[in-house]
C-alpha cells in the first residue's frame, strides 16, 4: 500500500469521481504495517544466522515415519 | 469456583540424523530415551504396566478383533521398547518410530501448557545426553506432525469425561468446532496435500491427514472423532476423550487456547448446554478448505443451508462459552477460566481485524509472516526449499537452532508461564492428581518400582515372591494433599506397601 494511496484529502477526491471500491486504509495502520514489515526483515536477519546449511538436501533428508 | 478437568497431552517428536534419511528411526528413538535416562539413575528399569490397556476397545461400545487390527493400532504389544516414568510424573518412551513424551495428568489449561513445555526441555536435555554417548551421532527432535513426504505423527489431547455423555453428542458438537478451532491453535505448513506437493501455505500441519469423520483409526483413515475408549481409569464413571486432530503448538497462548477452549466446549456438551446444531454439511472437506485459506475468507456450508467463516463458527461457541461460565458460576468464577474466555474472544477479534496483531501469540501467524518475509524479501516461490526449511526448523527444539526458540529469545513471543516454572515441571509432578503419586513413588523409591502405568505403580520389594501392585484408578486420588504424608512417613518402599496393604 503506497502513502498516496491513504489520507483524507485523497479519499475525498475519489468521491467526487465516485470510485466506489477503494480501500480506506487507516494511517495508524499503514504506519503500524510499515513497522512490522522493518521488524521482519531485522527477524529474517536473525533467522538467517541460524538457518540449516544446503537447504534443499535438509529438507529431502527429513523423512518420518508414521507415528501415533 | 474452579472449572477443573483431568487432561493431559501426548507429543509424538519427528527425529532425524541429519544428512541421513535412512537412520533407523527405532534405534534412534531409544538412543534418545536412553539417553535420558542416563542422566537419571533409577528411571531406567521400570516397566509400563498394560494390564488395563485395551486400545482396540471403541467408545460405540464393541471391540476390534486383535486380529482385524492394524499392527500399527497394537500399542499395547511394544513391551521391550525403551521406556521411563520420570518424576514428574510423564511418560518418555519409544512409539513407533518416534520419541513420544506424554504429560502427566493436570486439572486446568495452564498446567497442560506448563507439563508440555517441560517435555520440549525434556526431548532437548535428552538428544544431548544421547549425543555424549560413545559413538552417537547427532539426533535433531521436531516438536511438529508431518515430514511433508506423507507422514504425519501425532499431537494427541485428552480429556476425562463424564461416561454417562451420550458419544453422539460428542461428535454432533465436537466436530463443527474441530473443523474451526485450527485457526487458533494451527501450527502452520508449507505445502498442501499429505505428500506437500502443492504450492501454497496452510494453517495446520494436520488436516489433510484427515479422511473420515467417525472412527477408531489413528494411523490410516484418519478421523475427526477418534473412538478409542481407554479411560485408564473407572470404566463406569469416565470415559477418556482421545483428540488425535490437533497440531502440536510452540506458541503459548495457541496451546494454552487449544486445550482451554477445547476443555470449556466439553463442558458444555456435559451439561447439555449446547443447544443450536451447527452441523457442517461436509466435515473433511471443510477441514481442509479451512486450512487451505490462511486469508480465513473460506465460507463453511452447515447442513441447515447457512454458510460460515471458521472464525464466526469459533465465535458461535465462544459466545454461548461466556454464556455458559455466566450462567454456572456467575461472578465467582478462577482467574484461568476467564483468561482463556478473554483471551479467545480477543483472538477471534484480530483474526477478523487484523492477524498481523497475532505474530506474538499463534504460531500458524508468526511462521507466516516469517515465510511471507522471505518470499518477499528474496523473490521465493513456495516450492523453494528455504521457505520449506523454514517450516521444519521453526519446530526444532535446540534452543540455538530453533527458529520458535529464537523468538522466543528475542522477546517476540508472548509468555504465559516462566522458564522457573517449567524447569520446575521437568522434575515435579503437579500435586493435585495421581500423577503426583506416580511422580513421587518413581523419585523416592525408584529402584523398587518394577512398573506404572497411567492407573498403577508396581513394587518388586526384595524377598517377597509377588510383585505388589498398587491400583489408581480415581485420577483425582494420589495427590500431594492425600498421600503427601503417607509418603513422608515410609523411607522405604516396604514401608509405603505395607502401610497401603493393611490399611
Amino acid at each position: 500500500m503506497s502513502a498516496q494511496e491513504t489520507g483524507g484529502q485523497k479519499h475525498a477526491e475519489r468521491r467526487e469521481e465516485e470510485v466506489e471500491e477503494a480501500p480506506v486504509e487507516n494511517t495508524d495502520v499503514t504506519e503500524r504495517h510499515e513497522a512490522l514489515s522493518e521488524d521482519v526483515d531485522a527477524i529474517l536477519d536473525e533467522i538467517d544466522e541460524v538457518l540449516e546449511e544446503n537447504a534443499e538436501e535438509f529438507v529431502r533428508a527429513f523423512v518420518q515415519k508414521g507415528g501415533e | 469456583m474452579q472449572h477443573s478437568r483431568v487432561m493431559g497431552i501426548e507429543t509424538e517428536y519427528g527425529i532425524s540424523v541429519p544428512g541421513d534419511p535412512h537412520a533407523n528411526p527405532v534405534l534412534m528413538s531409544s538412543q534418545i530415551v536412553n539417553g535420558y535416562a542416563m542422566g537419571e539413575p533409577g528411571l531406567s528399569h521400570a516397566r509400563w504396566d498394560y494390564e488395563e490397556e485395551n486400545p482396540l476397545r471403541d467408545a460405540r461400545g464393541f471391540t476390534l478383533a486383535r486380529e482385524s487390527a492394524d499392527a500399527s493400532q497394537l500399542t499395547d504389544d511394544d513391551v521391550g521398547m525403551a521406556n521411563l516414568i520420570l518424576t514428574n510424573g510423564a511418560r518418555l518412551y519409544v512409539d513407533h518410530a518416534h520419541p513420544e513424551y506424554s504429560s502427566p495428568e493436570v486439572t486446568n489449561p495452564r498446567d497442560v501448557l506448563l507439563w508440555d513445555k517441560a517435555g520440549e526441555i525434556v526431548m532437548a536435555e535428552a538428544a544431548r545426553r544421547a549425543a555424549r554417548m560413545p559413538g552417537a551421532v547427532p539426533i535433531n527432535l521436531y516438536k511438529n506432525n508431518t515430514d511433508n513426504k506423507g507422514a504425519s505423527y501425532g499431537t494427541h489431547e485428552n480429556y476425562l469425561m463424564r461416561r454417562s455423555t451420550p458419544f453422539s453428542e460428542i461428535v454432533k458438537h465436537l466436530t463443527p468446532f474441530f473443523v474451526s478451532r485450527q485457526v487458533i491453535c494451527g501450527q502452520g505448513r508449507v505445502g498442501l496435500g499429505q505428500q506437500g506437493t502443492d504450492e501454497g501455505f496452510q494453517i495446520s500441519q494436520r488436516a489433510d491427514f484427515f479422511e473420515v469423520e467417525v472412527g477408531l483409526e489413528t494411523t490410516l483413515k484418519r478421523p475427526i472423532i477418534n473412538t478409542r475408549d481407554e479411560p485408564h481409569a473407572d470404566a463406569e464413571k469416565y470415559r477418556r476423550l482421545h483428540v488425535i486432530i490437533g497440531d502440536a503448538n510452540l506458541a503459548e497462548v495457541a496451546g494454552l487456547l487449544k486445550v482451554g477452549t477445547t476443555s470449556l466446549v466439553l463442558s458444555m456438551i456435559e451439561e447439555g448446554f449446547l443447544g443450536e446444531d451447527l452441523g457442517i454439511l461436509r466435515p473433511v472437506h471443510e477441514l481442509h478448505a479451512v486450512s487451505h485459506d490462511p486469508d480465513l475468507a473460506h465460507r463453511i456450508d452447515l447442513r441447515d443451508g447457512r454458510s460460515v467463516t471458521a472464525i464466526e463458527l469459533q465465535r458461535e461457541y465462544c459466545d454461548v462459552a461466556h454464556k455458559f461460565v455466566e450462567d454456572r458460576w456467575g461472578s465467582d468464577v478462577d482467574e484461568s477460566t476467564t483468561e482463556i474466555l478473554s483471551r479467545w474472544r480477543q483472538v477471534l477479534d484480530d483474526l477478523d481485524e487484523d492477524p498481523t496483531r497475532l505474530t506474538d501469540q499463534l504460531d500458524w501467524v508468526a511462521k507466516r509472516q516469517i515465510l511471507e518475509g522471505y518470499r518477499t524479501r528474496d523473490s521465493l516461490s513456495w516450492s523453494d526449499a528455504r521457505l520449506q526449511l523454514v517450516d521444519l526448523q521453526y519446530s526444532d527444539i535446540r534452543p540455538d537452532k530453533g527458529i520458535y526458540q529464537r523468538l522466543v529469545a528475542a522477546g517476540r513471543m508472548q509468555r504465559i508461564v516462566s522458564d522457573d516454572q517449567i524447569r520446575r515441571a521437568v522434575l515435579d509432578a503437579p500435586e493435585d492428581t495421581r500423577a503426583w503419586f506416580r511422580g513421587e513413588c518413581v523419585r523416592r523409591y525408584g529402584p523398587q518400582v518394577s512398573a506404572a502405568s497411567w492407573d498403577s505403580v508396581i513394587f518388586d520389594i526384595p524377598g517377597r515372591a509377588s510383585l505388589q501392585r498398587v491400583p489408581m484408578l480415581e485420577p483425582l486420588r494420589g495427590t500431594r494433599a492425600h498421600v503427601g504424608a503417607l509418603l513422608e512417613r515410609c523411607e522405604t518402599a516396604v514401608e509405603l506397601v505395607d502401610a497401603l496393604t493393611s490399611a
